[in-house]
């Protein structure tokens, strides 16, 4: 659990330099900018400020502004985060940049095209509810679904895809589903009234032997969502149930079966 | 001018891509219908993704004393008796059906001891009613449906594309005009009927709830193709806001926080509430704290506490206690949810509680406004946050008065008259996201291909692109938009005039003249400055139409708050407020009788009243 970084109660403000990527997937430069920032701003904010006063036509997506829809996902100091939830104060002094992000084509200053993640979720198997009830709903205990629950918070922003090498060093996007996605399996498979087996797939489409366990996923997520130890290892133990997985067995050999 | 555009050709056309154009998608699918869906977002994006606290359904799981009629009565008399009866009825009938399929398409709703769907409190709803999954219900349905749609075959899908134009043939709308917001290129989509499912109108203001898209773009597609506008006086202004630091404020906070014992108390440490409770209310409130802190933990002896009154009595209340000085530092007041710690075993129990049921109104405040709710006191204050009004539908069907064009969810009016109740908006979209699908896909099989006018689409791309090829002035439009806000912030907000509001309307007048002279910087690729152009004419009809029935009205009912009428009147309780384009092409308004309830209906608003 974090302690709150507390918001100065001063209204005065101070100028920021912004560097910002202005360009597309062939061609662009790092631009400087200035933004007044006053307490409590986000990065976001910045970005908007900038827009509205000096770069009406700069790209950016967003919605909530509040962590809640995951659209504003960027490279900010290098780092993959959300702008919406990048407060100026948690910024180390000096001049900020700001960057889309990289595992995915660019399509303008900080947007990208990220449709590749909708086909990947199209190809999985939805869910097939077990046992309805008469009352045509579902039984089910809590204790049964708080780790499906959990993978449920993602608000798909990509982030934690945008970090993984096997696509942002290895472009492995045509074979490997990538974080985001076993997240999104590991809630199907691990619901409790699910009936579908989707371990074949997370064998051989989704190409789960790629991960190498390193938890760069994991740190970024901006939802806590532990996707290395509750989503992908117990996924990769189901798979070693049907496949031979080597470092699986191995984890499973160290830590015993999590099931 | 040869256009070049991207066509399509479907039964059904969907805008938007929220719940309620989801849900309608799903619905024409599997009624066999080729179903196209546009959004200006990416999916899973639009605001039914933000929603928090819950959806209502008469499910009885938590207290089995619940049922339709306790729903449909709560609905009618939150709306102060505004709203159509007839999609009051049908919303509280069919909402349990519509929430327990979404389980079956997977989501994961909070479960009861004996595993069905948790329910919880909110405001103006007799029994807990509210299906969630902790402070992120919106989420869980958008994913739902995203997920159970995208398996369709027959749906497809425009991401990041926005409609500026719906397409006529003689009467009836047969297609619409968009743009690709990444290419910039135009989309032309062939379609024997249309949903309108856009959302609001929330960034018509300055403080809102609301994010980019809410531009009121449906209200404007509707009424530019000869559609009606019902109610569009009644805004929702939601009483908690973040009000601390001013980039986050507006951010809604959770009535959740409420539910869950949460209470509002001034600079002097009273807890105002108690001291304004309405007649038509008063023997469903709790008497006392101690009576308040049952009904949030379940005894079904108590009466909820005042702070889970109505929403519009609620920001009114907050909106009295800083103009009379008992405020917050930053202009609020305290919303506390700390003092649990007292009933529940201590601090530490109470911030366990806290985190489980509110969790990401936790991380909110912890990380935007450097404030921990298990230990301090939240600041809140009214925010603008949801549009009553809408596009004028038929209750069963969900058409509105143009053949082939419907609407579902916040983007159509009628189900909740002067005042939403909470959890009552996601629950509207399944229930007429379903019915518009239905309706539009048995309307679209007994129709044949509309005929497209060249001439029409050719003049709606014209106008869409001179901001940018051939712009008439050098105004910023984003400068143009904040005025607007600002001037509706201040002029037809909480507190309503009507000299202010007439004043308001001589502005919109100026900023249509300066609407007309936005220019957009060249480049039809992602350019936000373009899009924000093309949002402008969408709001000023928005706004237009929501001062002008404001005036119209004469009374403080719901969400209306008249400081020169500021009682009921047994007369304008009558009337919905109607607007339309007039033949000279200015908005018009008319007075419409309120629809009759029936004898059925008038015997369980009755007994309910009891
Ligand atoms: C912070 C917050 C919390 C809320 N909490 C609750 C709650 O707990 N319970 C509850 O019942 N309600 C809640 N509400 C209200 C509820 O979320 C909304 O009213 C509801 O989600 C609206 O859904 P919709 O399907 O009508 O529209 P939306 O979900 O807003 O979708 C609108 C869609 O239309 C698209 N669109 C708009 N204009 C165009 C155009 N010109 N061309 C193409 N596409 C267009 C958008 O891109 C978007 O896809 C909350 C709202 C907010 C903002
Ligand atoms: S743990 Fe696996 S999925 Fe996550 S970043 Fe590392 S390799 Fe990628
Ligand atoms: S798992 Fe986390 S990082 Fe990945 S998309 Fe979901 S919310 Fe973002
Ligand atoms: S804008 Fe929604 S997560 Fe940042």
């Amino acid at each position: 659990m974090s302690s709150p970084s507390p918001v100065p109660t001063t209204t005065r403000s101070e100028p920021r330099t912004f560097i910002i990527w202005r360009g597309d997937k062939d061609s662009g430069t790092y631009t400087p900018y200035t933004a007044e920032i006053t307490a409590g701003m986000v990065v976001l904010d910045a970005i908007h400020q900038i827009q509205a006063v000096h770069a009406p036509d700069l790209a950016v997506r967003w919605n909530c502004k509040a962590g809640k829809c995951g659209s504003c996902a960027a490279e900010i100091n290098g780092k993959p985060r959300l702008m919406c939830m990048t407060r100026m104060e948690s910024l180390p002094p000096g001049p900020i940049h700001v960057a889309p992000m990289k595992a995915f084509p660019n399509i303008k200053d900080l947007v990208t095209d990220v449709k590749w993640n909708y086909a990947v979720n199209k190809r999985i198997k939805p869910f097939k509810p077990k046992q309805v009830e008469a009352d045509g709903s579902l039984r089910m205990q809590q204790h049964d679904i708080d780790r499906v629950q959990e993978f449920r918070k993602c608000i798909e922003c990509f982030l934690c895809q945008d970090t993984c090498h096997v696509l942002r060093e290895h472009d492995k996007h045509a074979e490997f589903a990538g974080p985001r996605f076993f997240v999104r399996m590991a809630s199907l498979e691990m619901h409790p009234q699910d009936a579908e087996d989707r371990r074949e797939f997370l064998k051989k489409e989704a190409a789960i032997g790629y991960c190498n366990i390193t938890k760069c996923c994991t740190e970024v997520c901006p939802e806590h969502i532990h996707i290395t130890d509750n989503a992908i290892i117990p996924l990769k133990e189901r798979v070693v149930d049907q496949y031979y997985d080597p470092l699986a067995a191995a984890i499973r050999f160290v830590f015993g079966s999590k099931k | 001018m040869a256009l070049d555009h991207l066509s399509h050709d479907c039964d059904v056309l969907v805008i938007g891509a929220g719940g309620a154009g989801l849900r309608a998608a799903i619905e024409a699918a599997d009624l066999g219908c080729s179903v196209h869906v546009v959004t200006k977002s990416l999916l899973g994006k639009a605001h039914t993704v933000m929603a928090e606290g819950g959806v209502a359904a008469s499910l009885g799981n938590v207290d089995d004393r619940d049922g339709w009629k306790v729903h449909f009565a709560d609905t009618m008399r939150g709306g102060q008796y505004m709203n159509n009866p007839r999609m009051a009825e049908l919303h509280a009938k069919e909402s349990p059906a519509r929430v327990k399929e979404l389980e079956l398409w997977g989501a994961v709703f909070d479960r009861t001891a004996d595993g069905k769907i948790l329910q919880r409190n909110f405001g103006g709803h007799r029994f807990p009613r509210l299906a969630h999954v902790g402070d992120r219900t919106g989420l869980e349905i958008i994913r739902t449906l995203q997920d159970h749609s995208i398996h369709k075959t027959t749906v497809a899908v425009s991401m990041e594309t926005t409609i500026v134009k719906l397409l006529k043939d003689g009467d009836r709308v047969c297609g619409a005009l968009g743009y690709e917001r990444v290419s910039g290129r135009f989309v032309l989509i062939k379609a024997k009927a249309v949903v309108i499912a856009t959302g609001g109108l929330g960034r018509a203001f300055e403080v809102t709830s609301n994010s980019w898209e809410y531009t009121g773009d449906g209200y404007a597609l509707a009424y530019d193709a000869g559609a009606e506008l019902i109610d569009m006086e009644f805004v929702q202004f939601h009483p908690t806001g973040m009000v601390w630091p001013p980039s986050v404020k507006g951010i809604l906070v959770t009535e959740g926080v409420r539910g869950e014992g949460g209470i509002l108390v001034n600079s002097q440490g009273e807890r105002f509430m108690f001291n304004d409770i309405p007649e038509n209310y008063r023997n469903q409130t709790a008497k006392d704290k101690e009576e308040g802190w049952r009904y949030v933990t379940g005894d079904k002896t108590a009466m909820r506490p005042p702070e889970l009154l109505t929403r519009d009595h609620v920001a009114r209340c907050i909106n009295r206690e800083v103009k009379a000085g008992r405020g917050s530092p930053h202009g609020g007041v305290y919303l506390d949810i700390t003092w649990i710690k007292e009933r529940v075993g201590g601090p530490a129990k109470a911030a366990e509680l806290i985190r489980k049921k509110l969790p990401s109104m936790y991380h909110q405040f912890l990380e935007l406004g450097g404030l921990d709710i298990t230990t301090e006191r939240m600041e809140v204050g009214p925010t603008t946050h949801y549009t009553m009004g809408g596009i004028h539908v038929d209750g069963d069907t969900q058409m509105s008065t143009v053949p082939g064009l419907f609407a579902a969810g916040e983007a159509s009016g009628g189900l909740h008259g002067a005042n939403r109740l909470g959890g009552n908006s996601l629950s509207d979209l399944l229930v007429f996201g379903k019915r518009a699908g239905e309706f539009a896909a048995k309307f679209a099989k007994e129709q044949k291909a509309g005929w497209l006018d060249q001439a029409q689409i050719e003049a709606a791309a014209t106008d869409a692109v001179h901001w940018m090829d051939a712009p008439t002035g050098n105004e910023n439009p984003y400068t143009v938009q904040a005025d607007l806000q600002k001037s509706m912030q201040a002029l037809v907000g909480i507190v309503r005039l009507e000299g202010e509001m007439r004043q308001a309307l001589d502005k919109i007048q100026e900023f249509k003249a300066r609407a007309k002279k936005v220019c957009a910087p060249t480049g039809r690729t992602y350019n936000p400055g373009w899009h924000t152009c093309l949002d402008l004419p969408s709001l000023l009809i928005s706004a237009e139409a929501v001062t002008i029935s404001a005036i119209e009205r004469k009374e403080s009912r719901g969400a209306q708050f008249r400081d020169d009428f500021p009682d009921k009147s047994k007369e304008e309780a009558k009337w919905n407020m109607v607007v339309k384009k007039g033949p000279d092409g200015k908005m018009v308004l008319e007075r419409r009788a309120v629809k009759p309830q029936t004898a059925e209906m008038k015997q369980i608003i009755e007994d309910q009243a009891k």
